[in-house]
């Protein structure tokens, strides 16, 4: 057995425990609407998380997200209210610009050399500030497609709605995990998380390689600002502060190394459903405070890292044992 | 001729890595380049391989001349690189790790199937059965070492160098590794190997090529060479013309006992050694690099924990298992790498003098600016250091005068016993002669000084007393007439069986017996 797997495997174990020990006490949450609500409310995160998994498995990080997401709904917002262009125009507008401002970071980082901590926390307050610039307020977005792409859903049996949104996000993952595990810019992704020296000696093109890890990062914020929007029916310059950490936390507890070279695609869906597992509960217990998430979240974080820590120690163990 | 590398030069601010060098290399050889540190090895090869602009010079590949200028640009050139380590990612697999960026792929996407054939199918002929669906990291440091070799021949095939590919193997895995490189040789590539094992040198290499001090000094085949005349080369005689006595008639003072150490050893590192540091003397070690000359001192200043053996001085035992209470008992340490262990380049001369007098005071007690500012004064002018302002940053100064100044921090604490590793390394001529002067001066004002260095002559010069080591040993103990360079050679070059003149057992002999020698000798 490869130890690689096995943060992996661990995450699926703890998210099919937590499962059936919720649907042991609330038999409902072992339902199809249970589960499609689950995609559904965490479509947006699923979505932003599949490029942030990217950025840690490259050993970068990218704090721009959130504000990425605000950005988008308040610029879709503003354009179908003031321009009359029609939403598909405007969506293809935004991952452009977005996916641009990705690709900057990605280059500032390489040429500056520079800390992508800096460079995306920079970038999290321009693209918060530019959402201000917009619009103060949430704009609420009236428009048939819109009212088209949040009716839309596929009822399974159970009555549980697989959403527009839901299947989006699920298709995101395996574009992902195409991308992370079957390309050559996956293999140098983890190759830069590997050690960029090393990386550098076996040919990756580590600018190119890096604009086009911001870039995706940048698609999948404005892929996910779009999804939120549908989601929530508005834009508001305010959404999805310290969405950004979630997504981290997401990819972590799905196995992904924060200190990158190692992780899987896959496993970041079973980070986030954890998370919104956790998230059901707590609706259906009623009593608890939505604050024990938060509680719940830290110290499967924490026990991750533990986790990964001790990997770490053994593969390196067993290197200088052979 | 494969590779035939004219009049290399290339010059660093302050140093002349390489000053012309000659180099060739014929298809089917394996080529061992040899020098001690700092003599121009990994920068000809950093020549070589792109990592570095030469200043001047010509290399031909195959007759047409090249001039690489990235390390991709050389392996596509074919020239091929494994180093010691650094050279594959643990973190992906044996199979993606050989076809790195030429992945076979199925409708654009990498092929897993078809990747795993074409690694096992690279891996034929190297006599490794492995799974390469495995990550890299989990095999040893030899199998990677192997699968390095096997990714460069494929993606270069016509040089691989060798840098130091043994540095961390076992015995066992160093013969996997030289049958390896055997059956390349076999198969008409030129290989170079760089290593400071002689042994292994002459069981590998067809020729070699001797480099000191950025400059080629011999090349020759391996059969017809002897290791006396080898190692002559490489440490060389620059200082012949000085003259050799001036300490003959200081050893046979008996001067009073400062410090002993008794049985100090570590398994893997050093076997178990005596030493007796009398006041004001200056003791040398001797040896080849790599043969345990720095880890005896790093024992011996708590920087590597010893796990045998006991250090006592007039007062009673001392207990030196980390640097501090070292520093606490009166030792200094002046390490061989000044650039990165011994100089904090961005702090200013007077910063880095008085960093380690801080450092024993604790943080908390800042010694005051007008003693700072004394102290700095003090020794630019007493170490005749060049400078304009004590508060110009350290890495704007020459390597001689940032020696001086890590000098200066060990003196300002006024140490009993001074440890230098390699105190002149990399530094002109004449900045040379003055810290070897300095030495003499520190010692007669009752400091004991340990010197380590590659220098022969001069340790003759400076030292009292030279411990040669050898394979991790202390072999002997040269005092009195026995101080010339041709006996510490002989010394070195040894072949492993106990020294007869030195007694039964050469490592308890190095202390314990050496004054009543040297009298005898005298």
């Amino acid at each position: 057995m490869n130890p690689r797997t096995f943060p992996l495997l661990a995450t699926i174990a703890i998210f099919l425990v937590a499962y059936a020990i919720c649907s042991a006490q609330y038999p409902t949450i072992f339902s199809t609407r249970v589960a499609g609500n689950l995609l559904t409310d965490n479509a947006y995160l699923g979505i932003v998380a599949v490029g942030m998994t990217l950025v840690i498995l490259s050993g970068g990080i990218d704090l721009s997200v959130g504000s990425v997401i605000a950005f988008s709904g308040v610029f879709i917002a503003v354009m179908l209210r003031d321009s009359g262009l029609h939403p598909v125009v405007v969506f293809a507008l935004l991952l452009m610009i977005t996916t641009l401002f990705g690709a900057a970071m990605g280059g500032l980082i390489d040429i500056l050399a520079m800390p992508p901590f800096i460079v995306t926390l920079a970038g999290m307050f321009l693209a918060r500030g530019v959402a201000y610039m917009l619009t103060i307020d949430s704009v609420p977005i009236d428009h048939a497609v819109y009212d088209f792409l949040q009716g839309a859903y596929y009822l399974m049996p159970g009555k549980g709605r697989l959403t527009f949104i839901g299947v989006l996000m699920l298709l995101t993952v395996l574009a992902g995990m195409i991308v992370a595990h079957r390309t050559r810019f996956g293999a140098s992704v983890f190759a830069l998380g590997g050690g960029i020296a090393t990386a550098r000696l076996m040919g990756v093109k580590v600018r190119r390689t890096t604009v086009l890890i911001y870039a995706f990062s940048g698609f999948m914020s404005g892929l996910a600002g779009i999804v939120f929007s549908i989601y929530t029916g508005s834009g508001y310059p305010l959404a999805a502060v310290g969405t950004e950490l979630t997504a981290i936390a997401a990819v972590v507890i799905g196995g992904t190394l924060l200190s990158g070279g190692a992780g899987y695609m896959f496993g970041t869906l079973v980070g986030v459903l954890t998370m919104g597992l956790i998230q059901t509960y707590i609706i259906f217990d009623g009593t608890l405070s939505s604050w024990w998430t938060k509680i719940v979240i830290g110290v499967l974080l924490l026990s991750f890292i533990l986790l990964q820590k001790a990997l770490v120690h053994l593969s390196t163990r067993r290197q200088g044992a052979v | 001729m494969l590779l035939t590398i004219r009049s290399l030069t290339k010059s660093f601010p302050g140093t002349k890595a390489l000053d012309g060098v000659n180099f060739d290399l014929v298809a089917g050889e394996v080529h061992a380049l040899l020098g001690e540190n700092g003599a121009g090895k990994s920068t000809l090869i950093k020549c070589l391989t792109g990592a570095y602009r030469r200043d001047a010079g010509e290399i031909r590949l195959d007759g047409r001349a090249i001039s690489p200028g990235s390390t991709s640009e050389a392996q596509d050139l074919g020239i091929g690189t494994v180093y010691q380590e650094v050279n594959l990612l643990a973190n992906l697999t044996v199979a993606q790790n050989l076809t790195f960026g030429r992945e076979p792929r199925r409708f654009g996407l990498v092929d897993g199937r078809a990747q795993k054939r074409a690694a096992e199918e690279m891996l034929q002929g190297y006599g490794l059965n492995i799974d390469v669906g495995r990550d890299l990291g989990s095999y040893s440091v030899a199998i990677q070492q192997i699968i390095a070799i096997a990714r460069a021949v494929e993606v270069s095939g016509k040089v691989l160098i060798l840098d130091e590919p043994t540095a961390s193997l076992d015995a066992a895995e160093v013969a996997m590794l030289f049958d390896v490189v055997r059956r390349l040789r076999d198969r008409g590539l030129g290989i170079v190997f760089v290593s400071h094992f002689l042994d292994q040198v002459f069981a590998l290499c067809d020729r070699l090529t001797v480099l000191r001090n950025g400059q080629h000094v011999v090349t020759e085949r391996t059969d017809g060479l002897d290791r006396l005349a080898l190692i002559h080369h490489m440490l060389g005689r620059e200082l012949e013309a000085v003259e050799t006595q001036g300490h003959a008639e200081g050893a046979g003072v008996q001067k009073p006992e400062m410090l002993r150490f008794d049985g100090m050893g570590r398994a893997g590192v050093i076997e178990p050694f005596d030493l007796k540091v009398r006041r004001g003397e200056v003791i040398g070690f001797a040896g080849l690099l790599g043969s345990g000359r720095t880890e005896s001192a790093e024992l011996l200043f708590g920087l590597r924990r010893a796990r045998t053996g006991s250090a006592r001085d007039t007062d009673g035992p001392l207990t030196i298992d980390t640097p501090q209470a070292a520093i606490a008992a009166g030792f200094g340490f002046a390490p061989e790498d000044r650039k990165t262990e011994g100089i904090v380049a961005d702090l200013s001369i007077r910063e880095n003098i008085i960093l380690a007098l801080q450092a024993r005071r604790g943080w908390a007690r800042r010694l005051p600016r007008a003693e700072q500012d004394r102290l700095a004064a003090q020794y630019i002018e007493s170490l005749d250091i060049r400078t304009s302002d004590a508060e110009k940053p350290i890495g704007e100064l020459s390597g001689g005068n940032q020696q001086k100044v890590v000098l200066a921090r060990w003196l300002a604490m006024n140490p009993r016993f001074l440890i230098l590793d390699e105190p002149t390394r990399g530094i002109d001529v004449g900045a040379h002669a003055e810290i070897l002067k300095l030495i003499g001066r520190l010692t007669e004002d009752g400091m004991s000084v340990l010197i380590i260095s590659s220098e022969l002559d001069e340790l003759v010069v400076a030292a009292d007393r030279i411990i040669v080591v050898r394979d991790r040993r202390h072999v002997r103990e040269l005092t009195g007439a026995d101080l010339t360079a041709d006996t510490i050679l002989a010394a070195i070059a040894a072949d492993d069986s106990p020294d007869e003149s030195s007694g039964k057992n050469p490592v308890a002999i190095a202390a314990a017996d050496a004054p009543k020698t040297a009298k005898e000798v005298r």
